[in-house]
């Protein structure tokens, strides 16, 4: 099957941690109807589970009310994907983790999901909610990144 | 919705030195903790001395699975046991590598290699 620009794809998952495997595998497909590799497919996979996570944990706070909204959009040469929650969205991005810091107990063993969604995909925000839209990370990755 | 993270422990010996291999099976997320540092910290003193940490039955590993990583990684530094880890797919060599692991442990791309360490 073909996947044409401009078409859409939309999942919401509960707010229980595991439910972004769903939102990866359909992330995946995507790709891999647009003719991503498999290995961008896997940074997109990873960049995307720790959006979601983010969003399940810290944006609804785990709870059973509110769902996180993935939304995909392709385009000729990229995919977009956002991701939406119920928070107020991310007013400062943590710092760059540091494993020295890390293994000298200095800083938290967590605290890598942002730094690896910038490192994986080609583009990263964070949006806070405003009164017309929720807050969302949006992430873009480009089928071939050398022609960026 | 995750998968439980199993894991059993085996002991290997030949050549003079031994070690212990903690295969993982599952996911690796934040509901690991006591498959792996609860795995860990019950292994006797001796048999924490060369670790082995094998991925190769891992089906999903989250950036709160790395975290765990990194406290065994840790808890074994302070107490100078050499640690080594085998089996990840090439995507998650480069995720480990990213965040640094590759400074504390080096990573091996199959079992044979890793004994050799």
């Amino acid at each position: 099957m073909e996947i044409k620009p401009g078409a859409t794809v939309e999942v919401m998952l509960p707010s229980t941690m595991g439910y972004e495997k769903v939102a990866m595998s359909t992330a995946a497909s995507v790709a891999k109807m647009m003719g991503f590799s498999d290995d961008r497919i896997e940074d997109l996979k990873t960049a995307l589970a720790e959006a979601c996570i983010n969003a399940i944990e810290h944006g609804n706070q785990l709870s059973s009310e509110y769902r996180v909204g993935v939304e995909m959009s392709v385009n000729d040469d990229k995919l977009e994907v956002k991701v939406v929650d119920e928070g107020s969205g991310m007013l400062n991005q943590p710092a760059t983790p540091d494993i020295d810091r890390k293994m000298h107990g200095e800083e938290e063993a967590r605290g890598m999901g942002m730094f690896l969604i910038k490192a994986l995909v080609d583009e990263a925000e964070w949006v806070p909610s405003s009164p017309s839209s929720k807050s969302y990370a949006r992430l873009m990755i480009r089928l071939n990144k050398e022609k960026a | 919705m995750q998968q439980e993270t199993r894991v059993t422990v085996d002991h290997k010996a030949g050549n003079g030195s031994s070690a212990t291999i903690l295969r993982f099976r599952g996911d690796i997320s934040s509901a690991s903790q006591d498959a792996v540092l609860g795995t860990f910290s019950r292994l006797p003193q001796e048999a924490r001395a060369h670790l082995l940490l094998d991925f190769t039955q891992v089906e999903y590993i989250n950036s709160s699975g790395i975290a765990l990583v990194i406290q065994l990684l840790m808890q074994a530094g302070k107490a100078g046991d050499k640690v080594a880890l085998f089996g990840l797919t090439p995507h998650f060599q480069k995720v480990f590598t990213m965040v640094g692991i590759t400074k504390y442990a080096q990573i091996y791309p199959d079992e044979a290699a890793a004994s050799q360490s």
